[in-house]
């Protein structure tokens, strides 16, 4: 059986399995795909990873149908040990194989990089601004709500600067309005992760880390510490809410009368903090 | 007679097992040997965490209500590690006990006594100045009400986060006479005494721990206690 021969089967069998996978994936996987579509940032990552399962699945599914085609065809048979034919370079395949790779890489360097320029709060934007640091890319417009996450081992603490600097144990956000999320940490490194809201940015101590998000649906988001942190990592976990703008106006309100007292002996809001941990320690 | 080529590739000699080679039942007994291997060091480092871990210390309850009564000690004063902060606990006999796993009956009210021993390091987050969580939404500090410490102040914090209960303690003095060195500490010595109550809620398991960095002598204050069960951190058996 000559080579050619060969080529036209291990690519048949690759083109009908792509074709199927990227059908299940398109009809069934992509409408659950995480994180879902709680906020316009959970739905862009969302449809980055659909784009990416599609052109990445067959990509997959070549290398390992080449694999087990190579397995069962070219498998040493029964009989003495003989030397396989000459390998010779095939110009067309290389100049063909580093054509589509290079092609797939621009392509998605250049989706990368559009979703990086959009607005914050477009509403197919968001990529700005992912926790990547405190010099963002691009400004959202308008009027965002800034809510600082303070991290420390092991919970997450919020201060809404906007409302008097109030801290709260409790994170809730308006629908419809951007959120401009600034994450530290007060002791080790911690990384917000607020799942549904596909918001993660990581928490050091010293560093602002700005990410935005606009949520568009009313109701429950988890909230985890995504990096290993000590003894009760694990148990750094806590649930968010996205209230109505009446509900969370009455929320903040009640936050800045109930939390009073302590917010009188808080430190004036600053992007990080230096509580000097090592005279806190004994 | 299959045919393998030798190191040099000069010539051919028959195909089959090889002086020096490990055979087939070797190899398979080697794979068995390391998986039991690895078993054993997984179930012997489960087994050493779950027997480290301190005694269930079940707690007093009538008429509803559960008193729990603990202290707070800047140094345990004993092996293994004297010379840790820690909390011990009273049994329902009035003795004390080393452990930070306590169980309370569900749905009752939980009225905490801390004697409070350590010195003041301040807390690193303000914020946990405030009592919350707790009945009334003030604790009793050597019998007056407060609704807010000096974070400056605090020594240490009760807190337990799944219940939303999160009390600042207050730290004795650093010139405070006959202080505490070696558990368990008596009345005599110098303290100051917390109370606040809290409701247990349905059955469940609550990690609770202190919020201040305050393992003296490791990186940041949060090494050794502040990283074990059974110093400055534990469970809450709501039973």
């Amino acid at each position: 059986m000559d080579s050619r021969t060969d080529i036209t089967r291990a690519v048949i069998v690759w083109v009908v399995l792509a074709i199927v996978a990227d059908l299940l994936i398109g009809f069934l996987l992509a409408p659950h795909m995480p994180p879902g579509h709680f906020s316009n940032t959970a739905s862009d990552q969302t449809e980055i990873n659909n784009i990416l399962a599609l052109i990445l699945t067959p990509i997959g599914l070549g290398v390992v149908t080449f694999f087990v085609y190579a397995l069962v065809s070219f498998r040493q048979p029964a009989g003495p040990l003989e030397d396989g034919p000459p390998m010779r370079g095939d110009a067309r395949m290389q100049i063909g194989w580093v054509g589509v790779t290079t092609t797939i890489v621009i392509v998605l360097a250049i989706v990368g990089t559009i979703e990086l320029l959009q607005s914050p709060n477009s509403a197919s934007g968001a990529g700005a601004g992912g926790g990547q640091g405190a010099s963002v890319i691009s400004q959202p417009s308008g009027n965002p709500l800034e809510v600082q996450v303070i991290a420390q081992q092991w919970q997450f603490t919020y201060r809404y600067p906007q409302y008097g600097g109030v801290e709260t144990f409790s994170l809730a956000l308006p629908v419809g309005r951007t959120v401009e999320f600034h994450v530290t940490s007060l002791d080790a490194i911690h990384s917000f992760w607020a799942y549904q809201l596909g918001v993660k940015a990581d928490a050091v101590p010293g560093a602002d880390n700005v990410a935005f998000t606009t949520p568009e649906h009313v109701g429950l988001f988890e909230v985890r510490c995504a990096e290993l942190c000590g003894l009760w990592h694990g148990y750094m976990y806590s649930r968010g809410h996205v209230f109505p703008a009446a509900g969370f106006a009455k929320w903040i309100a009640h936050a800045q009368v109930a939390n009073a007292p302590a917010t009188h002996y808080l430190p004036k809001y600053a992007h990080v903090y230096y509580p000097l941990p090592l005279q806190r320690g004994g | 007679m299959r045919l393998t080529p030798d190191r040099a590739g000069q010539s051919m000699q028959p195909l089959g097992r090889k002086e020096g080679s490990i055979s087939r039942s070797a190899r398979i007994a080697c794979a068995l040997a390391g998986t039991v291997i690895v078993v054993l060091l997984v179930a012997w480092y489960v087994v050493g965490y779950v027997i480290s871990l301190p005694p269930t210390v079940p707690q007093a309850s009538a008429a509803g209500v559960t008193n729990v009564t603990v202290q707070t000690v800047a140094s345990y004063g004993h092996q293994p590690h004297p010379d840790w902060v820690s909390y011990l606990v009273k049994n329902e006999q009035g003795r004390w006990v080393h452990s930070t796993i306590w169980k309370v009956p569900a749905n009752s009210i939980v009225r905490v006594t801390v004697l409070q021993y350590d010195g003041q390091s301040g807390l690193r987050n303000p914020f946990l100045g405030q009592p919350r969580g707790i009945i009334g939404g003030t604790m009793t500090v050597n019998g007056k009400q407060l609704k807010v410490l000096n974070p400056d102040e605090a020594s240490h914090t009760f807190t337990i986060p799944d219940l939303g209960v999160s009390v600042p303690l207050v730290g004795i003095a650093d010139d405070a006479k006959n202080q505490c060195a070696v558990t368990p500490c008596t009345l005599a010595q110098a303290h100051d005494t917390i109370t606040f109550e809290f409701k247990s809620g349905k059955p469940g398991l609550h990690r609770w721990q202190c919020f201040v960095p305050c393992a003296a002598g490791w990186l940041y204050g949060f090494g050794g206690p502040m990283q074990t069960v059974g110093w400055m951190d534990g469970f809450i058996k709501v039973v």
